[in-house]
């Protein structure tokens, strides 16, 4: 599904990501974990073009990101702060997200599942942020993508929300899609995810289950498992 | 392309600022007329008022369009989109808005006063004209200013440099060289020089066709001496062009470079 190899990005004199090589295989839920700054978010916007790399390939469904701009028609994106034109309404981004992608009616269907009806015609300038994450969800979810990547997708979710958008990613999954997740809230990570792939230092310190990962660190739970990384790499 | 460019019109068509600007246009149109009770004579009052105040428009507008909407750039980065039709359709987007407030907002007055029956409609369509030109060319330079600027405060601060440069301390220097080097032929360089800035330009263009040798200046004589009016309007012509494709030329290399 997504292929990368040897990936370097530097930010001025900041080397965020140096030698990355990972392969995602089609289907199932991968969540990239690390600790702040480590280049999750780096990783996931140069799959997504919007971080041009220095050095290194990726290759979404077989084709070369570099050649053109279509791959992005196969990928939904949740970006990690949800941003948007604060002077547009609810209603009017939808329609216009739509119009520039393609046409779709799972909208209607996400608005009901979130409660976002009432918003519809607001501004999203006035909107709280855990109401502009459910639309930027509904914005995702509605395109029916074989890839999807999520940055961050419970910030500030409430309770109830938190529950569908599990489910609707489990439902996704059930469809045989790839989706990639980054979170810092380990026990969602350890309730949806198939596998870790944990960036450390600009590089994959770590892939596979979330068994292999407590077997490895030696310890019984996953949290633990790694803090345990985290401390022994930076005490 | 077209699609942002519609969104991004239509953003800026429902913003008050647009509103402002045409507003005020109209408001000078009017009392410039009234004034003037001339055509003509307005005509060439306004020359100096949108030579000056168009660019100052353009580049404020363009840097305060690029930053406020860095949020809807990054949304649709992430859709299958050209990354050069994007930025692309975002410029077409305020430039065209802003020459479109330009050119009702003066039209509007004008065409009241009997605009069609008089003879200075081409000297007013070609003031029109140029300050299309320097709405795009300078709409062009601040979104330059922006794609290299992360910073806003730098961005605003170097667009409003860029503007009083061009405007203002240009000529300055320009005076200055002519002054200290008059043993030497200056033809030549005082040509190049006034296409170097597209204000000079602009202003020796519209000049020209209204072929008042009083306010041609040292620059302008030269100018109408060297290639003659109906010459020096196409060379001018050609200048304001390339100075709206070089800085568009720029905007498509350095945005598909950049990172967000």
């Amino acid at each position: 599904m997504v292929i990368i190899e040897n990936l370097h990005k530097k930010f001025g004199r900041n080397q965020v990501l140096s030698g990355v090589d990972l392969t995602i295989t089609d289907g199932g839920i991968f969540a990239v974990l690390g600790p702040n700054g480590s280049g999750k978010t780096t990783l996931i916007k140069s799959v997504l073009g919007m971080v041009i790399p220095d050095k290194g390939t990726i290759t979404v469904l077989g084709e070369s990101i570099k050649k053109s701009s279509d791959y992005r028609h196969k990928i939904d994106y949740l970006p990690q702060i949800a941003n948007f034109p604060s002077n547009l309404r609810v209603k009017e981004l939808i329609k216009m997200i739509k119009d520039l992608r393609k046409a779709t009616n799972e909208d209607e269907r996400l608005i009901q599942l979130f409660k976002l009806e009432p918003f519809l015609d607001k501004k999203l300038g006035n909107l709280s942020g855990g109401t502009k994450q459910k639309v930027n969800l509904v914005l995702t979810f509605m395109f029916d993508s074989p890839l999807i990547i999520l940055d961050e997708p419970t910030t500030g979710l409430d309770p109830i929300s938190l529950i569908r958008l599990k489910d609707l990613i489990k439902v996704e999954k059930a469809k045989g899609k790839t989706i990639l997740i980054t979170s810092h809230i380990m026990s969602f990570v350890e309730e949806i995810s198939d596998e870790i792939v944990f960036i450390l230092e600009g590089k994959i310190y770590f892939k596979g289950s979330i068994q292999k990962l407590k077997t490895k660190t030696d310890q019984p739970d996953f949290e633990h498992a790694i803090a345990s990384i985290l401390t022994d790499n930076h005490a | 392309m077209l699609k942002i460019l519609k969104y991004s019109f239509f953003d800026l068509m429902r913003s008050r600022w647009s509103y402002v600007y045409f507003a005020f246009y109209l408001l000078l149109g009017i009392v410039l007329l009234f004034l003037n009770n001339d055509l003509s004579k307005a005509v060439i009052t306004l020359m100096n008022v949108i030579i000056v105040l168009v660019p100052l428009i353009g580049t404020i507008f363009g840097v305060m369009y690029y930053y406020n909407s860095k949020e809807f750039t990054e949304l649709l980065l992430a859709q299958p989109l050209k990354r050069s039709s994007i930025f692309l359709g975002q410029y077409l987007g305020v430039a065209l808005s802003l020459s479109m407030s330009l050119i009702l907002g003066l039209g509007i007055p004008f065409v009241f006063y009997g605009l069609f029956e008089s003879s200075a409609i081409w000297d007013f369509s070609l003031l029109l004209i140029t300050g299309t030109f320097l709405t795009l060319i300078f709409t062009a330079l601040a979104f330059n200013i922006a794609l290299s600027n992360e910073n806003k405060i730098k961005g605003f601060g170097y667009a409003i440099l860029l503007w009083l440069f061009l405007a203002v301390i240009y000529d300055g220097l320009f005076l200055m060289t002519l002054i200290l080097f008059e043993d030497y032929p200056l033809d030549k360089v005082s040509l190049i020089g006034t296409m170097l800035n597209p204000i000079d330009l602009s202003r020796t263009l519209i000049l020209l066709k209204l072929d008042i040798s009083a306010l041609l200046g040292y620059t302008g004589a030269v100018f109408k001496q060297f290639f003659g009016t109906s010459f020096g309007l196409i060379v001018s012509f050609v200048m304001l062009t390339i100075w709206v494709v070089l800085p568009v030329l720029r905007i498509v290399f350095k945005s598909k470079k950049k990172d967000f």
